[in-house]
């Protein structure tokens, strides 16, 4: 059997209903899995002897707006001893209700949500790590998401000095 | 520590900067233990990392890094930037290897497409950045001996990575934010001196090698400073998400370029160098190793350079030569598309990934139909292989955390993004 089927096979046998959509673009595989069934997915893609996923590569989100659910979170894994690799996409509705962490499954798993949270602005549960990592502590909103402006510095002329002195963020006297 | 509000600016308490900074580690003994900020003005952490340190004693209890004083904000620009144009992004990321960048970026592009490069094409991108990953290699032996005080290496390997910053202005007029590969091929033909250039950098380098063993492998101080430091074991490291040199230090064998070969590197005869003690000195001797494979690399493909086009012949990706504009009207429209609009590239994502001098460069891209990319992202080695950096330094001195950060070899750069 393909690795491609095996795994298939392997998540409806565990959890019958986690496997809501898949695709293959580019011989990449992509599983759509529900929300709620994304970390019992994991530790079994990570635990069965003929699977181990041991490696997370990567987590990263994707803003899909003007779509419903606007947000979809994307798992890498990869399998050192299987040499295959694999993308969990998860569809995310309401982004302050994430997913469930990955961080105990791999450790990494932390690190790379807090990249998502800082700039996409999902969160994920459990994950009690999250915290502004390349932003200012007080920074406001996540520039990833499509509805936040690219944004550009005015530059400062003579004549309109005053005018974009204003609004600056700094000490005045 | 200053913070800018709207209008006001306030310095922080220390509670507070605990607060903040220290969500990811907790106080153990606040009253005996010092906190110690190290960086982000620090010369052993190679750019500007923070980390928060809390120390009993010499002896590090804990640590948090704390990152983002280099954040430019790339995988959002080049949302609003065609896929060509995007590419010059990609080499400020890790600036000690732009060439692997580039490839990291261009290999995924070209996924999403479905398109494969000349044989000729393919076969420079090899040689470029297997002398790419010799001159990062070069930058991490000068920086990680010269913070454990060994001055001269650094001296020495700054000569020779000249010369391969010499090549690269050779092919591609730029030392080092080259922007050479493009999508769906290279930017233009090497130039005839390349091959003897490259050939007279494989004949003296192999002596040169040999120096900085000379000047390190035995030397007892060296041993004192790498043996049994920065100790992780396999399992911990692939549970961290440890890649590249860092990764085989550990004995976990795992190449993109043998695992899942790109660019044709099943072609090429070579070895992955694996070290199983998982300390700083077996990331150093896997690091050295890698030279000799490199080389190895260089050589077979020289041998081997195949004549032809190095770019594809699709014009709706890549431009037409200047010499078709005087008298094809077909090429003046292909090219004032491509550089007005540029091209569409189908819906979709893929992820493709690269083995950088750091480790796994990975590169997510979705399409939407139109001619910018509606979400890049960059999984850089660097910001990963961070991760572990409390696993690798809880317990041990402040002096030995110098030597871990310079053995995991990070690249600010690359990191903030």
């Amino acid at each position: 059997m393909k690795r491609e089927q095996l795994v298939v096979e392997k998540i409806k046998q565990a959890t019958p209903d986690a496997i809501e959509d898949s695709n293959d673009f580019r011989g990449e595989q992509t599983l759509f899995i529900k929300m709620n069934r994304l970390k019992k997915v994991c530790t079994l893609l990570r635990d069965d002897p003929t699977l181990q996923y041991n490696f997370l590569s990567d987590v990263t989100a994707d803003d899909l707006l003007p779509e419903f659910p606007r947000f979809a979170v994307n798992y890498h894994l990869y399998s050192i001893p299987h040499k295959h690799r694999l993308r969990l996409r998860v569809l995310v509705e309401d982004p302050e209700k994430g997913p469930q962490t990955v961080g105990d499954i791999w450790k990494v798993g932390t690190w790379l949500e807090m990249e998502v949270w800082d700039l996409m602005g999902v969160s994920f549960k459990g994950n009690n790590h999250l915290r502004r990592l390349f932003l200012p502590e007080d920074w406001q909103g996540h520039p990833l998401r499509k509805d936040y402006p690219l944004g550009y510095e005015e530059v400062q002329f003579s004549f309109n000095w005053q005018e974009v002195d204003a609004k600056k963020p700094y000490a005045k006297d | 520590m200053l913070t800018s509000g709207s209008d006001t600016i306030k310095e922080l308490t220390v509670e507070e900067l605990r607060a903040k900074v220290g969500t990811g580690m907790t106080i153990e003994d606040a009253e005996e233990h010092m906190l110690l900020s190290m960086g982000p003005q620090h010369p052993s952490t190679h750019g500007v990392l923070r980390l928060l340190l809390e120390l009993d004693g010499e002896n590090i209890v804990n640590l948090a890094p704390d990152i983002g004083f280099l954040h430019t904000g790339v995988e959002k620009t080049m949302e609003s930037k065609t896929y060509t144009k995007a590419l010059v992004m990609t080499d400020r990321l890790d600036y000690l290897s732009p060439m692997s960048n580039n490839l990291g970026y261009v290999l995924a592009v070209e996924k999403l497409l479905g398109v494969e490069v000349t044989p000729r094409a393919q076969v420079i991108r090899v040689i470029l950045s297997e002398l790419a990953r010799i001159s990062s290699h070069l930058v991490w032996l000068a920086t990680h001996a010269l913070d454990l005080a060994a001055m001269s290496v650094f001296l020495y390997c700054f000569r020779e990575r000249e010369y391969i910053l010499d090549v690269f202005e050779m092919v591609a007029g730029q030392r080092m934010m080259v922007s050479y590969f493009r999508p769906g091929g290279l930017w233009r033909d090497v130039p005839e001196e390349f091959e003897p250039a490259v050939r007279q950098f494989l004949d003296f380098f192999p002596a040169k090698i040999a120096d900085y063993e000379a000047l390190l492998k035995n030397n007892p101080i060296w041993l004192q400073r790498t043996k049994d430091v920065g100790y992780i074991s396999a399992d911990d490291a692939v549970s961290w998400g440890l890649t590249g040199p860092s990764l085989r230090g550990s004995g976990v064998d795992w190449d993109i370029r043998k695992a899942q070969p790109y660019l044709g590197y099943d072609k090429y005869e070579f070895d992955v160098p694996l070290e199983t003690d998982g300390d700083v000195y077996a990331r150093y001797r896997c690091r050295m190793r890698e030279f000799w494979e490199s080389l190895r690399i260089i050589r077979q493909a020289l041998d081997k350079l195949p004549s032809g086009p190095v770019n594809i012949s699709d014009r709706k990706i890549v431009p037409p030569p200047r010499s078709e504009l005087g008298h094809s009207m077909e090429a003046v429209i292909h090219h004032f598309k491509l550089w007005t609009e540029g091209f569409k590239a189908p819906t979709g994502y893929v992820y493709n990934s690269v083995e950088s001098p750091r480790g796994e460069f990975g590169c997510y891209i979705r399409g939407d139909g139109s001619p910018n990319p509606a979400r890049v992202h960059f999984r850089t080695p660097s910001y990963v292989n961070l991760a572990s950096l409390p696993q690798m330094g809880k317990g041990v001195f402040v002096a030995d955390l110098v030597a871990i950060i310079g053995s995991v070899d990070i690249v600010l750069g690359e990191i903030d993004r």
